[in-house]
């Protein structure tokens, strides 16, 4: 359980963190979701205590992270900034932090079988690569059996078998009652993992609903229509709310009604239909409409101010 | 037990325990002994130690039948077999910067204040197995350093000094007090600059910049201040002989430890308010 109220961080002029509530709840899988930049990891390193909030406040588990006697086994965490020493094994790594808490040494073999790790388990974690990198991080989080696991970009830089491992990890996380927080980028890592969604973007509060809830909020849905009597249709649909294209002879999208409404209008009308498609807007495409005028970083050409540092 | 079905692929705990002093000194202990850096410099440190006094004194045995009767009333035996304390105290102070700015550097820091987020009692460790370290090994190196310089003195019948002579044993080990302080200064130091080069730059401001400086100072002036600057202060930990402008072994060895407890506590005070 991780409870922010009114959690705000200040580095200078910049407000990384504006004023945002939210709470995570346990034995589900919460995705944390915004652009770079937006606010996620510094939201994070708040939550552990590694930044001091500028004002407002986070718990976890009802305590101050500071505050718990056995930290590691209430939050286990995985920051997106390399956290280990390069110089040091990655089982030694390990049993470092292991031994704060008392924490055996079986316990750090187990998982570093957990986590793929047996092979390389004696080398220097300066050569691991960043897959290995994100494995030995992930075996750290999980090493005092935590009871809420947060994990801040886990699947970067993990192969396809690596990214699979993840999500069931995390479903399997959520599944034994913990509470689960996973930050990302990418919105079609989210919708294959996450129940639930906390969106930022430039450090304030979007969203936080149900990723059912996301998509049908964040997206108005388009209904596709074919009819030979398309003109008739669209003067028969059109109203205050509802906006129709055309992008082909006898298609329309139409926005601002369901199919069903469309099709109890066509039959009161008697229009021919050819073709009701009501087409959702992927979640992707939802996260792109909540989050545009939130992007940190804009690509070239997206944004007045990149013509004018061009000029 | 029903935990076996649910507990398919992530292994659970059975016991939990909780962050002591006692475990983050353990924790500490294998942090310190699992880095490459630490096996170099503490034998580096032990060398020179050795080292520098069987150098010096191998020297001043071939060289001694040209050497005026002046330049011989200057030569002293402790001098010869706490040279290498000198030179050792930079290998001692570089990895007391490291113990903590590697940490820095490399990101460690996070894992570390993350495992132990009230941070002092890592502060605490660091301090206690560095200084535990650099002492049990300081304490024979110095000791050895003596007796070898001694032997190899001793084969031409010059510069005899007795181990139980006033000063002598107070001298030696104060060699290696002096340089386990000047770990614990220095890790201080690493602690409140967070950067190893910022570190080691500092350090060696304090202990080998500044005190050459105060001889463009007038004589007067010099001669008062000096004495009180950290590294003149600690330098009467291992001198036998006392001058007029310097304070006594206890009077200066107690203003370092005064000096170092300072640097400690602004380091922990800092440690525990800073964001990482």
């Amino acid at each position: 359980m991780i409870e922010a109220i009114e959690l705000t961080k200040q580095y200078g002029d910049k407000r990384a963190v504006d004023g945002i509530s939210f709470s995570v709840r346990p034995g589900i899988v919460t995705g944390f979701l915004g652009p770079n930049g937006s606010g996620k990891s510094t939201t994070m390193r708040l939550i552990l205590g590694l930044d001091a909030p500028t004002s407002g406040d986070v718990r976890v588990n009802g305590k101050h992270y500071r505050e718990h006697a056995a930290p590691l086994h209430e939050v286990g965490a995985l920051l997106e900034a390399r956290s280990v020493h390069t110089g040091r094994s990655a089982y030694n790594h390990l049993l470092a932090l292991a031994q704060t808490h008392g924490i055996a040494r079986s316990r750090v073999n187990d998982l570093i079988d957990l986590v793929g790790l047996h092979e390389v388990a004696r080398k220097r974690a300066g050569q691991f690569s960043l897959g290995m990198g994100q494995r030995l991080g992930i075996a750290a989080a999980l090493l005092g059996d935590p009871a809420t696991v947060m994990l801040d970009e886990p699947v970067n830089g993990l192969d396809p078998e690596g990214i699979h491992w993840i999500r069931s990890l995390l479903k399997e996380l959520a599944a034994q009652g913990r509470t689960v927080f996973v930050s990302s980028h990418l919105m079609s890592e989210m919708a294959l993992t996450a129940d639930h969604l906390i969106v930022i973007g430039r450090g304030r509060l979007l969203a936080d609903m149900s990723v059912d809830e996301f998509v049908r909020t964040a997206s108005g849905s388009i209904v596709r229509v074919r009819s030979p009597q398309a003109t008739r249709l669209r003067e028969a649909v059109l109203g205050p709310n509802v906006s129709v294209t055309s992008s082909e002879t006898n298609v329309l999208e139409i926005e601002g009604v369901t199919a069903e409404q469309v099709g109890e209008i066509a039959a009161a009308n008697a229009i021919v239909l050819h073709e009701l498609t009501p087409i959702q807007a992927s979640l992707e495409e939802a996260f792109m409409e909540m989050t545009r005028d939130e992007v940190e970083f804009k690509t070239a050409g997206a944004s007045s101010e990149h013509k004018e540092l061009a000029a | 037990m029903s935990s076996a079905a649910e507990s398919a692929t992530i292994p659970r705990l059975t016991q939990h325990g909780r962050v002591t002093q006692a475990r983050v000194v353990v924790s500490e202990w294998t942090k310190f002994v699992s880095v490459r850096s630490t096996q170099w410099s503490l034998g580096v440190g032990v060398f020179l130690t050795i080292a520098f006094p069987i150098l010096f004194a191998a020297i001043t045995s071939s060289r001694w039948g040209s050497m005026s009767a002046h330049e011989r009333a200057h030569r002293h035996p402790l001098d010869i077999a706490l040279a290498g304390v000198n030179v050792a105290q930079l290998a001692i102070a570089v990895l007391g910067v490291l113990v903590i700015t590697g940490e820095y550097s490399t990101g460690m820091i996070r894992s570390t204040f993350i495992a132990v987020p009230k941070r002092l009692p890592v502060l605490w460790g660091k301090i206690g197995v560095y200084a535990a370290v650099s002492l049990v090994l300081m304490v024979p190196a110095v000791i050895i350093g003596f007796f070898a310089s001694q032997a190899i003195l001793g084969r031409h019948n010059l510069l005899q000094i007795s181990f139980t002579a006033p000063g002598v044993a107070r001298s030696i080990i104060g060699g290696a007090v002096y340089v386990m302080h000047v770990g614990v200064f220095a890790l201080a130091i690493g602690a409140i600059v967070r950067s190893t080069a910022g570190g080691i730059a500092t350090f060696a401001g304090i202990f080998f910049v500044i005190p050459p400086l105060m001889n463009i100072l007038p004589t007067s002036w010099n001669n008062a201040i000096s004495q009180y600057l950290p590294s003149n202060a600690g330098r009467q930990l291992f001198s036998l002989q006392s001058s007029v402008h310097n304070l006594t072994p206890t009077a200066g060895g107690l203003l370092f430890l005064g000096y170092c407890a300072i640097a400690v506590a602004v380091a922990a005070m800092l440690l525990v308010r800073r964001d990482v």
